[in-house]
């Protein structure tokens, strides 16, 4: 059994242009890996769906993704507002973002619905005022 | 070892392993070793991008000269469409076709004209069930290869037709053998005027199982010499040209892909640009398109190293040679593409981008590179005569350059040497 192999990235929050920088660089560590695309695929829409939120909602954080020999393990941590009613927002079309990222085409509500799709394993920690941190397992 | 065989080499009594190469290479296929620039041939796409860029023009491209076409009896030339876009104040395509023949060549074919029937065959492509789209286009050999070699995902998006090289090779030699009862196939010498170095690697090692029909390439560049003595426009002239619009488009980019009569293409040029939308396409990031045109050269076709004028101005010329033009002359004649038009099957390079073939292997690899380019600088300075810090610690990783070699780390430990004398205490060892 090989050792696990850890990425971590930092998700600048000032500069919406630059996000998603975050989950192309693991892709293109999971390419050289030899993964098929499917699970890159997936594995990419899910982080670049997190990461977008921490840009949108939190300023930014830190995705810390770890490889295993039968998954990737992706860690999303920040410490924004926190997510006050999470069933409410897993809802498709719920979405508390400022009209200004909406102009922008984000902000439709599908985040979080979609890193539940494209992943096996999904799970939100998060506290009012200290921050949220979810969890994504994807199996391959 | 590769047994491909290439175009770009080097003449390493010019080069000074000065890393310019190197920095440009979109597929970190150059090292300098020993103060010398050194290409990996399993990595080398031919795109050209070093010579482009080489200063001491050590950087070259090795192709046919022009006294080789003496070994056959019979000898076609068949221009690329960017030749006619060299000449200034060109109006007539067919003094250009004349002057083909007054060098030497028994006959002209050109590609143009084979370009409007891979026109014609791509329309019906694409219209076939169970196609995966985009269709990437494979006129360009740079894209095919880089495709299989750096996005082996996006293997089955290559459209499978030949390209009009080919198309061109085997129609002219029909042509002639019809006109000329008493040649063998192998008297007669097909000669391609290439602008760029990765059709001539093309033509060399051929596509898959499929080797080409053409004999000889010449670079353009050389050709265009020639030419340039004897044009006149009062000469009288015994040929034709027999391409429209579309066939001479595809000298530049987008003029292949707008010859599908679709909306949904999309045309790139420029190797950085075309990674960059190859990179989109693996993400699927890009919205549904029918068709993908892409070009290794800036401007297409007309932007190859072999060229001599400069791509924008040769698109200034396209503009004006085609105003006159009938938009095609190929006349449909069958509503499929026949088997001829087909490539039989693609070739099977190694993906580069995989560090290995087992996972495991690859995930251990990835871990010592990680390790080690934690103590690189990671300012890519090239120095270490490897691109980027990342590929200098795979280098290393792999076996193939010593950690030592890092210029900047050397630094520091000279410093703590030195350090270690001046400052009165010495070391203990």
């Amino acid at each position: 059994m090989a050792e696990s192999l850890y990425f971590e990235y930092p998700v600048d929050g000032e500069n919406f242009a630059s996000a998603g920088q975050a989950s192309t660089r693991v892709k293109r560590n999971l390419r050289e890996l030899g993964l098929d695309s499917e699970t890159i695929r997936r594995v990419s829409i899910a982080m670049y769906e997190g990461e977008i939120n921490m840009v949108i909602h939190a300023r930014g954080g830190v995705a810390k993704i770890e490889v295993t020999d039968s998954q990737i393990i992706i860690i999303l941590e920040d410490k924004g507002p926190g997510i006050a009613n999470i069933e409410q927002a897993m809802q498709e079309g719920f979405s508390t973002a400022p009209d200004d990222v909406r102009s922008l085409g984000f902000g439709a509500g599908m985040g979080l619905p979609n890193m539940k799709r494209y992943t096996d394993y999904m799970n939100i920690d998060s506290v009012v005022g200290e921050g949220t941190t979810i969890t994504m397992k994807v199996n391959y | 070892m590769s047994s491909y065989i290439h175009s770009v080499s080097l003449d390493s009594s010019k080069c000074t392993g000065c890393t310019t190469c190197m920095k440009h290479c979109p597929t970190e296929a150059i090292r300098i070793r020993n103060g010398c620039a050194v290409i990996d041939a399993d990595r080398c796409i031919d795109c050209g991008e070093c010579i482009r860029n080489c200063q001491n023009h050590a950087k070259k491209s090795i192709y046919n000269t022009f006294d080789e076409i003496k070994a056959y009896k019979y000898t076609i030339a068949l221009p690329a469409p960017a030749l006619f876009e060299q000449f200034e104040n060109l109006d007539d395509i067919d003094i250009v076709l004349q002057g083909l023949l007054d060098i030497g060549f028994d006959d002209v074919f050109e590609v143009a004209q084979a370009a409007e029937i891979v026109s014609d065959y791509t329309r019906k492509y694409l219209k076939t069930e169970g196609i995966k789209k985009p269709a990437i286009s494979t006129a360009c050999p740079v894209i095919a290869r880089l495709v299989c070699l750096r996005f082996p995902f996006l293997k089955d998006n290559l459209v499978p037709l030949l390209p009009p090289i080919e198309i061109a090779a085997s129609m002219a030699r029909e042509e002639a053998l019809k006109k000329n009862p008493d040649l063998k196939p192998e008297d007669i010498g097909i000669c391609f005027i290439s602008p760029c170095p990765a059709k001539v690697s093309y033509i060399k090692n051929g596509f898959g199982s499929y080797k080409s029909q053409v004999d000889l390439a010449i670079s353009m560049s050389e050709i265009y010499f020639m030419l340039i003595n004897v044009m006149k426009r009062e000469k009288v002239r015994t040929i034709t040209s027999k391409a429209g619009r579309i066939g001479i488009s595809w000298a530049m980019c987008g003029g292949e892909a707008s010859a599908l009569f679709n909306d949904k293409i999309i045309a790139a040029d420029g190797i950085k640009n075309v990674i960059s939308v190859l990179d989109q396409l693996e993400d699927g990031n890009i919205p549904p398109v029918d068709f993908v045109e892409l070009n290794a050269c800036p401007g297409g076709c007309v932007g190859g190293v072999l060229t001599i004028e400069n791509p924008f101005v040769s698109k200034n010329r396209l503009h004006a040679l085609r105003r006159y033009l009938p938009v095609s002359q190929y006349v449909e004649t069958e509503d499929y593409v026949p088997d001829k038009g087909y490539s039989p099957d693609l070739p099977d390079y190694k993906p580069l981008n995989r560090l290995s073939d087992s996972i495991g292997e690859s995930m251990r690899i990835m871990a010592q590179i990680q390790a080690i380019k934690k103590s690189l600088p990671g300012i890519d300075c090239g120095s270490c005569g490897a691109p980027t810090c990342r590929a200098f610690a795979e280098d290393i990783v792999k076996g193939k350059a010593d950690q030592n070699d890092c210029l900047i780390a050397y630094k520091d430990i000279i410093k703590q040497y030195i350090e270690n004398y001046s400052g009165g205490e010495k070391s203990d060892s």
